[in-house]
């Protein structure tokens, strides 16, 4: 028995249930529906005035009251990510039928990504503090900011006490989490809730990730982020994220559930320090990535890509997937067009999305662009979606400092896909 | 499962010893760091004390690039990683750099270059729209905890899996399991794991005194710090980091190194109770300890040393000692259990790292380091702290165990690095 | 709220409760006479009770010592300390 108890042979692991809050809907429904319809959820911002900034675009979650949301008492000692996972981790659990008091509460674990933890409270708080003095910080800042708040605050509501994690990998952290959901499933976890949220848009919030010099300036909506044109001048930021149910295909028997879909491979990798002369690692991670689901370039039916809307990262990620299926090999799409990037909700929504579009048989558009830049040697499927039903997809998520993660999704075996409500979920693997 | 993990490197940042000697010097010695606070003027907070580290950045090696885009935090991690790599002999070079993996816990990042931009940028919070034009160039990497472990892979060139595990004050622990998973299911042949924070801000303060969860002990800054004693009155904030190198046991040996020591077991669980609250019965660390034992192959009676959480606060302290009555029965009043926050405070998410670093030294040197500042008895913390001077022992196999904000509760065991079948490999 | 007031009732006490820390649903602070129920079975925790002394403190100009409210108190038992308090500050 290996230390952390980590068995020989991996465990098969299925998504059972998605919940989502984005700039395209709360619900996945809506959000299905939006992407469908190429329906932006980018705005101009309304979370405060935003005249005064370069950036006046944004991705926001459209009629979140966190009121009707979340359970009043957990309102003020959470920041909105927080609030944001607590209603996507109900709607998931719930889409999954999970009742976790019916399930040995050691072999449930929660696992998210966190990025910017919680800005908008930490604003608030140390505008307490610099304005009116320490003693006006206020009992919940210990917990509300940290990166772990909803992990934490998951972990009681569900009551569920198995290995819990928190992973900061900025944009692929939703990759990573699943990653290390499946890891769980290996070593005693039966299920995982699984996924990430993010909320960083308040004036500190977007101040800081004006300094990276990556978002889109200007307040056109419709020509902010065009990721793989001449045009891409950045990207939009965006609030929301997904949470999963993700479990052994030996417990969603057990419960009598169907799937979306299976996580077949997995990897993750970091790109050498800008100066090194080395390569950057994508290609070499989807490689490892397709080998890990013993699958060959030609079995991947869609690629939803990373998509950074600056045009060096474009290129990289253009060279990358033509590097590994052939220039314009695989149908390439990134509806995260339609929400921005959503920092530590963005790897975790795109791989709701691709389970979404795999059940549906449907290869989601590229809302915005309209012409590839000719350095971008990818078949990015723009204009409207494709009725194809891929049964395999590959999503792709980068973070700042070269985090590149790679995870590799099939349809459930004997799915039947339906577009009515509600949305039928594949039979169990 | 034929893949172990062996620490074969150790590098500290710590208030009262930079650097594994001095730390290890200072642990046996069972001085204690904590001190008024210097870093920033802290008259108007309920707890005025701290374990801060006496870094000079530039001393340690770091360029004035690196000190400029660091945030404190980082610049512990980076400093702590290189010792680490160094200690360990490992030619990294010529390692395959896919291979190799970083996992870093830090439960509240880059807090003061976050924080220190916002007085700035906010004039003094008097703007909610803060002030755009006056640039910071990496005011990002601040708010983006993630860094940190970047900067580390830097360091080692490591193209692997990288993570930044933020699990509040279980971070220094769990980084180091994540570590251990890497190379147990063979996705890394070497990892850089460990944890850092730097914490010491205005914001952080202010948010410990809102909870009285630190001491008020403002007087007598060097025995604040008081870990199981009848008299403790909360914890000390601490600052620092502790990175160990972690290899695949088998290429540890062929390359010749000396392992400090192996990871047994590993094991997290949650309490799913409060953010902050702790039960009495300390259930679910008791629940961490057994599975950790379990996957170990171990009995409570192999344990010769707990390294306990042991911050100091009222709640805390009696939750573990609960927790390890309950999961080691009467072995946990044979052995031997300290705290050495007693010394160096709590660095929150890095302190786990330290006090694995504390414990794989304490196996290489076969000493128990001491629980400081105690001298009065709580009737509901009975067990043996080693009160106050190290005590010399023969050391196995070693508990240590944290708990953190957010009801994590962590436990890992490492023991003496086990020969090599080297019979059996020469056969094969 | 009744600032700089002589005598806090109950009322304005649930009032910064509900403010500083929310309440749960099916709990209804302004129905049934929830006087006498302990904090803790109202859903307050122990973070909801030094929210509520800090802002009390603030709000009514007195010193709360550290753990003289505990959420097993209830609110009737809250506002006859406060008041108490009160009357110290003023005497």
């Amino acid at each position: 028995m290996s230390a952390t108890g980590i068995r020989e042979e991996r465990t098969r692991a299925v998504v059972t249930g998605i919940g989502v809050v984005a700039p395209t809907g709360v619900g996945t429904h809506q959000h299905w529906e939006s992407v469908l319809a190429g329906k932006s959820g980018l705005g101009r911002i309304t979370r405060f005035d935003p005249s005064g900034y370069p950036v006046q675009v944004a991705g926001e979650v459209p009629g979140y009251d966190a009121a009707r949301q979340v359970p009043g008492r957990l309102v003020p000692q959470s920041d909105r990510f927080t609030h944001f996972a607590i209603t996507a981790a109900a709607a998931a659990l719930a889409d999954a039928s999970v009742d976790p008091s019916a399930l040995p509460e050691y072999e449930m674990a929660v696992v998210t990504a966190s990025s910017s933890g919680g800005t908008e409270f930490g604003q608030h708080e140390m505008e307490r503090l610099y304005q009116k003095g320490p003693s006006w910080v206020g009992a919940y800042q210990s917990i509300a900011w940290f990166y772990a708040a909803s992990t934490g605050q998951l972990s009681i509501r569900h009551g569920m006490r198995g290995p819990c994690g928190v992973l900061c990998c900025e944009q692929a952290g939703g990759l990573d989490a699943l990653g290390q959901a499946w890891r769980l499933l290996r070593s005693g976890s039966r299920l995982a809730l699984v996924g990430g949220t993010d909320a960083s848009l308040c004036p500190y919030g977007l101040v800081a990730q004006m300094a990276t010099g990556c978002l889109a300036a200007g307040d056109d909506p419709a020509r902010a982020y065009l990721p793989f044109t001449t045009a891409a001048h950045g990207f939009v930021p965006g609030e929301g994220g997904a949470l999963m149910i993700v479990e052994s295909a030996e417990s969603a028997r057990q419960r009598g559930v169907g799937s979306y879909g299976e996580l077949l491979g997995y990897a993750a990798g970091l790109d050498p320090r800008p100066d090194s002369g080395r390569p950057r690692v994508l290609a070499a991670v989807i490689r490892r990535a397709l080998r890990d689901a013993g699958l060959t370039s030609d079995q991947v039916d869609v690629v939803f890509a990373d998509a950074a809307g600056v045009r060096e990262q474009d290129e990289a990620e253009a060279q990358a997937i033509a590097d590994v299926f052939g220039p314009g090999g695989v149908p390439v799409t990134a509806p995260k067009t339609l929400t921005g990037r959503l920092y530590a909700g963005g790897a975790a929504l795109d791989t709701a999305t691709a389970l979404l579009a795999l059940n549906h048989g449907i290869v989601p558009h590229t809302a915005g662009p309209d012409r590839l830049a000719a350095s971008c040697e990818i078949d990015l499927v723009m204009g409207w979606p494709r009725h194809i039903r891929p049964r395999t997809a590959l999503v792709l998520a980068r973070g700042r400092g070269g985090f590149t993660s790679a995870l590799v999704v099939a349809r459930g075996a004997s799915s039947t896909s339906s577009k009515s409500e509600p949305l039928v979920k594949g039979l169990p693997a | 499962m034929t893949r172990r993990a062996t620490i074969t490197g150790v590098g500290v940042v710590s208030p009262g010893g930079i650097g594994r000697d001095a730390y290890w010097d200072l642990l046996s010695a069972g001085r204690t760091a904590t001190r008024q606070i210097s870093l920033f003027d802290a008259s108007g907070f309920r707890s005025r004390i701290a374990a801060e580290c006496d870094f000079d950045p530039f001393a340690r090696g770091l360029s004035s690039q690196e000190v400029r885009r660091m945030d404190r935090a980082a610049q512990f991690a980076v400093v702590a990683a290189r010792e680490a790599i160094g200690d360990s002999g490992i030619e990294l070079t010529a390692s395959d750099p896919s291979r190799v993996g970083v996992s870093i816990g830090s439960a509240v990042g880059c807090t003061m270059g976050l924080e220190n931009e916002y007085a700035v940028l906010s004039d003094g919070g008097r703007d909610w729209l803060v002030d755009h034009r006056y640039r910071v160039p990496h005011l990002y990497d601040y708010m983006a905890p993630s860094t940190i472990a970047v900067e580390v892979a830097w360091q080692a060139g490591a193209e692997g899996p990288v993570a930044l595990i933020s699990t509040g004050c279980t971070s220094g622990l769990d980084a180091i399991g994540h570590g251990v998973q890497l190379i147990e299911e063979g996705t890394a042949d070497v990892v850089l794991a460990g944890a850092a924070d730097a914490p010491l801000s205005p914001i952080t303060s202010a948010c410990f005194d809102a909870i009285k969860a630190t001491s008020p002990n403002n007087g007598d800054p060097e025995h604040a710090s008081r870990p199981f004693d009848g008299r403790r009155d909360g914890f000390v904030l601490g600052e620092g980091a502790a990175v160990v190198v972690i290899e695949e046991a088998r290429a540890a040996r062929e390359r010749g190194a000396d392992p400090y020591a192996e990871v047994l077991g590993f094991a997290g669980r949650s309490n799913a109770f409060h953010m902050t609250g702790l039960k009495p019965d300390g259930r679910e660390m008791a629940e961490a300890i057994r599975t950790a034992m379990g996957r170990a192959r171990l009995d409570p009676s192999d344990i010769d040393y707990i390294n306990a959480h042991g911050s100091g606060t009222k709640q805390n302290d009696r939750h573990e000692t609960a927790a390890f009555k309950a999961s080691l029965g009467q072995a946990a009043y044979e052995t031997p259990v300290s705290s050495i926050k007693s010394m160096i405070g709590h660095s929150l998410g890095a302190i786990g790292s330290l006090e694995v670093v504390a414990c794989v030294l304490a196996l290489r040197h076969q000493v128990v380091p001491p629980t400081a500042n105690l001298s009065v008895a709580d009737p509901e913390c009975d067990l043996d702290y080693v009160p106050n001077t190290a005590r010399e022992s023969r050391i196995r196999h070693v508990l240590s165990v944290g708990s953190g904000f957010g009801g994590f509760q962590s436990a890992i065991i490492l023991g003496q690095p086990r020969p090599e079948r080297a019979a059996a490999r020469s056969a094969a | 709220m009744t600032e700089n007031a002589t005598v806090v009732t109950a009322t304005d006490l649930l009032q910064i409760l509900r403010k500083v820390a929310g309440s749960d649903e099916g709990i209804d602070l302004d129905g049934e006479d929830v006087g006498d129920v302990p904090l803790n079975e109202l859903g307050y925790d122990s973070l909801a009770v030094l929210e509520l002394a800090a802002c009390t403190e603030r709000v009514y100009a007195i010193r709360i010592p550290d753990s003289d409210l505990k959420n097993e108190m209830t609110p009737r038992e809250v506002v006859a300390y406060v008041n108490a308090r009160l009357a110290e500050a003023r005497a």
